[in-house]
């Protein structure tokens, strides 16, 4: 099998996925509908693909990752990819050398694509500058996370058959969520409403800009939103204390079994984890019949076989001719 | 004795309210006279340039020029970045005391001075630092400093946050007549910024400097200048706020002046989506309003001088993730273009406003006797073709530094001649002095 048989039509024309702001709405619906096509062929993700053998997947990651590295990796190998894992502890600067001549390093052995996390906002697109090798952004900093935004867009749209029309609720840690930017640009394209709610410390007076809403108030919100996204409070990110404490915080905007109960019947509850159980939301609701927290993992894998497959057609990389046995 | 005739250009000397086709002539390094005809007979070893086109004005002043030596000479040295103020212009620099170590004592003055003298470009006076090691804590050894060649007392990019040393600072210097050029900036608000806070910061999840911080220290600032009656210059002000307080403490008689540079008068906060380092300055890039401030205040003369506020930087140091690349433009080579770009051919200064705030306000600044073409001044002067359009080339740089956003810009207007004592120092090479107005290939 080639990569032409799993492709299928819509716009797209991306050599890097750094995020979702410059994106289309075209664009964002091919890359799901791709991973739900890929669904069907991998059939629930059980069949292993060859499309993309030969192909050298990177994960450059300078910021500690299981899940998301984990589900890179083994996106690339669904696709019959390599993969190489390079992981630092943060800068390259601390061994002395710049971040570029360490990306250049690592491409010259052989990447096509380089998958890349980091804490600072703007290095993928540093690489994507200096690179020749195509660039997905696995979240740099509190900017974007465009594969997160994805998968939640995602599963938002195979509960609800759609995006267009329905109320979402970004709650929490919204100023140093690239989760939270990600989602608002790709629903806001898809004609989502969006509502975002926080302690007013955490949510940036200029965010509104963007064309969301902003809420402090989440008892007040909710009887209208059809989805909630609880974004996990970044402690690390933050620099000092930006609410007097956690019980406070969870008294204010944890989603509880109470809070549920207010809400519309088909709420559906997304958190993009790690998740703090007890902070962001009780044990009740995490295993609730609401919470899709555990559809997000999976939609996540499908999103990334279907962002690595974009980006390895746009970079031209084509699996070798099928040799004798070369098929799965 | 070299003597030195400029014949035909337009001489702009703001400081003696001159705006005119003239001839300038320099006797033994010193203006002897400026008439609309002077003849060449009976003056001995006359070298003649024909300035016809050009304009002629007073050698530019920056009131602070990082030339990083001692300690940071992979970035610039005494010789590259008195080289690189020639070609922009300057014919006197302040060098900042940002060294390393820091200028806080005479010897390190007078290192300055010597290495200065050693390259045989500009003029070079030291600052001095305003406290020992610039920590802030205790007041540096400024009488001695003052000994030493120092015009004035600053601790560069880290602000003196404490009050009471502020205080001290300022009741100090009174005693010698020099200013302290400060930067305002609550450190705690803009710890880690690496950009202006506003829409686009919050965009990019960028953490922001707000404008609060500068203004904050401004009023600071601006309330111990009136209780000591020190003499006060604040170093790039970039915000609306700073900028209104700072003319109303100036109606207030008190004894404060300010500068503002090039980059933050024609580049906003938006050039920050492309991550690049090269735009990461101290202060940040502002927004639109805030720009349009800062002209208003160049236009009624609140702020009087603009400088270049060159930080050079080595390109490697640039080469890493935005938040942890120095923030800095290597600024002295392009200020004149990009002042064109932003202030005269928009129309908000005329050019001999503009040049004021190169010369006489500078000058002005920190009690120099230069800035000016008064017969008996020192024949500091520069020659600049106001047409001539060109591309900004950082490899061409004479500095040692390339940390520019300006590479590959076309730009109007250019330094083609820079002399001190009335000698040529500079001389834009003749390739280069022709208008060219096609399309550069190289241009990015």
């Amino acid at each position: 099998m080639q990569l032409s048989d799993i492709l299928i039509e819509g716009p797209w024309g991306e050599r890097h996925l750094l995020g979702l702001e410059k994106l289309s709405a075209g664009q964002i619906e091919t890359v799901l509908n791709l991973a739900e096509h890929l669904d069907r062929v991998t059939e629930g993700g059980t069949r292993k693909l060859d499309v993309l053998r030969g192909l050298v997947v990177a994960n450059l990651f300078f910021e500690n990752s299981t899940r998301t590295k984990t589900s890179f990796s083994l996106a690339a190998r669904r696709l019959g990819a390599d993969t190489v894992d390079f992981t630092a502890s943060s800068s390259s600067l601390s061994k002395g050398e710049t971040f570029i001549d360490t990306a250049l390093t690592i491409e010259a052995m052989g990447v096509h694509l380089v998958v890349c996390r980091h804490r600072t906002p703007g290095t993928p697109h540093l690489l994507a500058r200096h690179l020749k090798s195509g660039v997905l952004n696995a979240g740099d900093g509190t900017h974007e996370h465009p594969t997160q935004g994805l998968l939640d867009i995602l599963t938002i749209r195979r509960r609800f058959g759609h995006i267009h029309g329905l109320t979402v609720a970004l709650v929490g840690d919204i100023r140093h969520s690239r989760v939270a930017r990600s989602n608002i640009h790709g629903l806001l394209k898809l004609g989502a409403r969006v509502i975002v709610c926080g302690p007013s410390t955490l949510v940036p007076q200029e965010i509104s800009k963007l064309g969301v809403e902003v809420a402090c108030n989440l008892d007040k919100i909710l009887p209208e939103v059809d989805c909630v996204n609880l974004l996990r409070v970044q402690f690390e990110r933050q620099r000092g204390a930006f609410f007097p404490s956690i019980a406070e915080y969870a008294h204010f905007f944890g989603m509880n079994g109470q809070r549920i109960r207010r809400a519309k019947d088909h709420l559906l509850v997304l958190a993009p984890g790690p998740i703090n159980r007890g902070v962001e939301l009780t044990p009740e609701v995490a295993d609730g019949p609401h919470s899709a927290i555990l559809n997000q993992v999976s939609n996540g894998l499908l999103v990334r076989m279907a962002c690595l497959s974009l980006l390895a057609k746009e970079a031209g990389i084509q699996a070798p001719v099928a040799a004798a046995g070369g098929a799965v | 004795m070299n003597s030195v005739l400029i014949r035909g250009g337009r001489v702009i000397d703001p400081a003696n309210g001159l705006d005119g086709i003239y001839d300038v002539l320099s006797v033994g390094g010193i203006i002897r006279s400026i008439e609309h005809h002077i003849s060449a007979d009976g003056i001995e070893g006359l070298q003649i340039l024909e300035a016809s086109g050009l304009i002629v004005a007073p050698g530019f002043i920056d009131t602070h020029v990082s030339l990083r030596e001692p300690g940071c000479e992979e970035d610039e040295c005494a010789a590259t970045g008195t080289a690189a103020a020639l070609a922009g212009g300057f014919t006197t620099i302040a060098a900042m005391s940002d060294s390393d170590p820091v200028v806080d004592n005479r010897s390190s003055a007078e290192f300055i001075r010597l290495q200065a003298e050693r390259a045989g470009n500009c003029r070079v006076f030291p600052l001095g630092a305003v406290t020992k090691g610039s920590h802030g804590q205790e007041l540096a050894e400024i009488g001695q400093l003052v000994d030493g060649g120092a015009v004035g007392f600053s601790d560069a990019k880290r602000p003196v946050a404490n009050s009471e040393v502020m205080r001290r600072a300022l009741e100090y210097t009174k005693m010698f007549d020099r200013p302290i050029l400060h930067f305002a900036m609550v450190p705690e608000l803009a710890d880690g910024g690496v950009m202006h806070e506003g829409f686009v910061s919050t965009r990019l999840g960028l953490r922001g400097i707000p404008a609060a911080a500068q203004d904050i220290m401004t009023d600071r600032d601006i309330a111990l200048a009136q209780l000591t009656g020190g003499r006060l210059h604040l170093m790039c002000v970039t915000t609306r706020d700073a900028v209104d307080r700072i003319r109303i403490a100036q109606s207030r008689g008190i004894a404060l002046t300010a500068d503002v540079t090039p980059h933050h008068l024609l580049l906003t906060d938006d050039v920050m989506e492309t991550f690049d380092t090269l735009y990461r300055c101290n202060p940040p890039l502002r927004s639109q309003s805030h720009i349009d401030s800062l002209i208003d205040g160049l236009k009624d003369g609140t702020i009087a001088a603009i400088s270049a506020d060159h930080q050079p930087l080595a390109i490697e140091k640039k080469a890493v993730e935005l938040d942890v690349a120095p923030p800095g433009i290597c600024g002295l080579e392009t200020l004149l273009p990009i002042c064109i770009q932003a202030l005269i051919a928009p129309g908000h200064l005329t050019w001999s406003q503009l040049i004021a705030r190169l010369t006489c306000g500078p000058a002005g600044i920190l009690g120099l006797p230069h800035g000016t073409l008064s017969p008996g001044a020192a024949a500091d002067i520069v020659l600049i073709d106001p047409s001539l359009n060109w591309t900004v080339r950082a490899s061409e740089f004479r500095s040692r530094s390339r940390n520019t956003p300006f590479d590959g810009r076309m730009v109007t207007g250019r330094v083609v001649k820079t002399l001190v004592d009335g000698e040529l120092r500079y001389s834009l090479a003749i390739s280069d002095q022709k208008t060219s107005t096609k399309l550069d290939s190289h241009a990015n």
